[in-house]
């Protein structure tokens, strides 16, 4: 047996915790872990501890914008997890995302109680300025938070359930996928711009006033609505690693890369195929609860179908495959949005195409992938960095001897 | 299911295609396909290009319906079964094991990973994803590992492997999943002489314990597997027998080894 089987053997030995044995030989993991926890904690400390004016302060927009962020890495996590691991190419991941927020606005809207403008205490403002005399069926439950939280699950996991088994049962794939991804998004953007929907149309939900009793706009509210997002990737990080590392990851890995072959194995491809999707979906829809409150507002907008090309873009600069490649990327990624848009904003969209083009063309691994070929010292990357490092050497040294 | 006889037949053919047709846009893929394979029998499918072998295997292996005929497999447990009424992967788990012309393999994943995946059993979601390895499948896999020469390869990506190397895993592979019957497409392809030859050896090996069927174009490699030979020709029987007699056929050597 050779030598890399035993040492998982002794490692076997040492009695590690269910949560240590998923991180074992898995470096960019236990960074991003330590990482984020660091985060959970010095970010709210600074915010609150620390006065306004002081050099250690963190702004609560600061730490909004960071929460935000926290959940598109939990989006891209999500994607990853079909797309990196099972080669699912799902361009409506967005629509998950989007219905997970509406679930979580709807509690928020509900909580508004008779706070707002019309002072209805039953009805939302948007309904009473419909002229709806009572509250449609599908909004019962939503003034529980235990509900709403059970929604944020169950409505992306019943869509992508749903819409996964028509799919992977007929056989769709590849690009054919992506295009229906798109169309189940884009329709549902069109569905929910209509006011007879009961979502609020065009304008969506927003005015939220609190959460759980706690005030929306208060600095310890924000801080902890942060560290649940951090909490949450951490989470989506270990769900995703436990089910990459098992059997059923390489059966997905194995389907990625053959699917015919991997039926023949005697592994019915659809259901891994329709589990994977479910599971991606719930966490998108997590996400999206965890977005809504932090941003403090969600309209049919979130359903446009470049939104969940752009989340593609994060995953694939950051590293598919990876898991930890995806929080990276989205995390970059959105940073360059925030500050490109305030620079240079009609530049922003070909920047990010650009990026995608480069990223394709010479990062076909992404942020991770590079990094990890310039240590091992191979791979494409790797050739273009020895290229750039001996052209500087050349010129340092030719500028020495002259 | 649909074809169940009660009775196990002790000495029924382990598969018995009968009258099996299938057409692509007109064209008789196979027409009216007869062909009969006693348990514990090796045989080999000889016949030129577009005589209906690889769609006769994914008759057999549910990938491909046919528009007529049945295909009966002779189950240890369930008896008599239509093969045509399952999809793949069912068909693989009743235990028939198929390998490709062309190596397939999973590239990503190590040889030792390659095989745990084969390995039979463990189908479902939830088996999957609580799998662990026992130390009896890991001697399992350990011992496939030692019959197909790669034991020094266990964690090597399948992707680094050489052609040949492929092609013995892949058939590995199959040994793992246990099949009953082993249908196999031009196995020697690529190889060099020494491994046809290692690889007919095997494959004899192999026949003591599974029927095996044999789809392949290099008659060195079917004279040393020393079975029973059958040609293919649009789509049906040409002929059948012994391989001396097989190429003594008038008919086969005009339509196929004379060319």
């Amino acid at each position: 047996m050779s030598t890399l089987h035993n040492i998982s053997e002794n490692q076997k030995d040492i009695k590690l915790g269910p949560i240590a044995t998923l991180l074992v030989g898995d470096k960019g993991g236990q960074r991003l872990i330590m990482a984020l926890i660091a985060l959970a904690i010095i970010f709210p400390f600074c915010n609150l501890v620390f006065p306004q004016d002081s050099f250690l302060h963190v702004s609560t927009y600061t730490l909004t914008l960071t929460g935000k962020y926290l959940c598109y890495a939990l989006l891209a996590l999500s994607v990853d997890l079909i797309w990196g691991y099972c080669g699912i190419l799902s361009l409506g991941q967005g629509a998950f995302f989007a219905l997970g927020g509406y679930a979580m606005g709807m509690y928020l809207m509900r909580q508004i109680g008779d706070r707002g403008v019309y002072g209805n205490a039953e009805l939302p403002d948007f309904m009473v300025f419909l002229d709806w005399k009572e509250l449609p069926w599908y909004w019962f439950g939503f003034d529980q938070f235990w509900f709403a939280s059970i929604m944020v699950l169950v409505v992306p996991g019943i869509l992508a359930f749903v819409f996964g088994w028509l799919a992977f049962r007929s056989r769709v794939t590849g690009v054919y996928l992506s295009i229906i991804t798109q169309a189940l998004t884009y329709a549902l953007m069109l569905a929910f711009f209509r006011n007879d929907m009961g979502f609020g149309g065009n304008n969506g939900l927003t005015d939220f006033k609190d959460i759980l009793g706690f005030d929306l706009q208060s600095s310890s509210t924000r801080s902890a609505l942060f560290i649940a997002s951090a909490l949450s990737v951490v989470l989506g990080y270990l769900i995703s690693r436990f089910i990459t590392t098992s059997k059923l990851g390489r059966v997905l890995v194995s389907i990625r890369d053959a699917e015919m072959r991997t039926r023949f194995l005697g592994y019915k491809v659809e259901y891994y195929k329709l589990f994977v999707f479910v599971v991606s979906a719930m966490m998108a829809g997590v996400a999206g609860a965890l977005y809504v409150p932090q941003v403090g507002i969600i309209n049919p907008g979130e359903f446009t179908p470049i939104y969940s090309i752009e989340i593609i873009i994060w995953v694939a600069i950051g590293g598919r495959g990876t898991l930890f490649g995806a929080v990276i990327g989205a995390i970059a990624v959105n940073y360059a949005k925030t500050y490109f848009t305030g620079a240079f904003a009609e530049l922003w969209l070909f920047m990010l195409g650009g990026l995608f083009v480069m990223a394709t063309l010479y990062l076909p691994k992404g942020i991770v992938g590079f990094v990890r070929d310039i240590k091992q010292g191979d791979g494409i990357s790797n050739r273009f960095y020895l290229l750039f490092k001996n052209k500087v050497s050349t010129k340092l040294s030719s500028k020495g001897s002259v | 299911m649909a074809m169940a006889i009660p009775k196990h037949l002790e000495n029924a053919p382990i598969l018995y295609l009968d009258g099996v047709s299938v057409s692509f846009d007109g064209f008789k893929a196979l027409n009216n396909l007869s062909l009969c394979i006693e348990p514990g029998e090796m045989r080999a499918i000889i016949g030129p290009n577009g005589a209906g072998k690889t769609t006769m295997m994914d008759v057999i292996t549910g990938k491909t319906r046919p528009d007529s005929g049945t295909v009966s497999f002779n189950h240890k447990e369930l008896n008599q079964l239509d093969l045509t009424q399952y999809d793949e992967a069912e068909v693989a788990n009743l235990g028939v094991g198929r390998k490709f012309q062309k190596p397939s393999v999973i590239e990503s994943l190590t040889v030792f990973e390659n095989l745990e995946l084969a390995q039979k059993g463990g189908r479902g979601i939830w088996q999957a994803l609580m799998h662990t390895l026992t130390r009896e499948k890991k001697q399992k896999i350990q011992n496939t590992l030692e019959l197909i020469a790669l034991q020094d390869k266990a964690q090597d990506l399948a992707a680094n492997l050489s052609h040949g190397q492929k092609q013995w895993l892949e058939i590995g592979m199959l040994i793992s999943q246990e099949p009953e019957l082993l249908l196999i497409d031009e196995p020697a392809a690529g190889m060099t002489d020494e491994e046809t030859m290692k690889t007919a050896e095997l494959f004899k090996t192999l026949a003591k314990t599974h029927s095996l069927v044999v789809v392949e174009h290099d008659m060195d490699f079917i004279a040393a597997l020393d079975c029973k030979v059958t040609v293919l020709n649009e789509g049906s029987v040409l002929a059948e027998g012994s391989l001396e007699s097989v190429q003594k056929n008038q008919q086969v050597i005009d339509v196929y080894l004379g060319r």
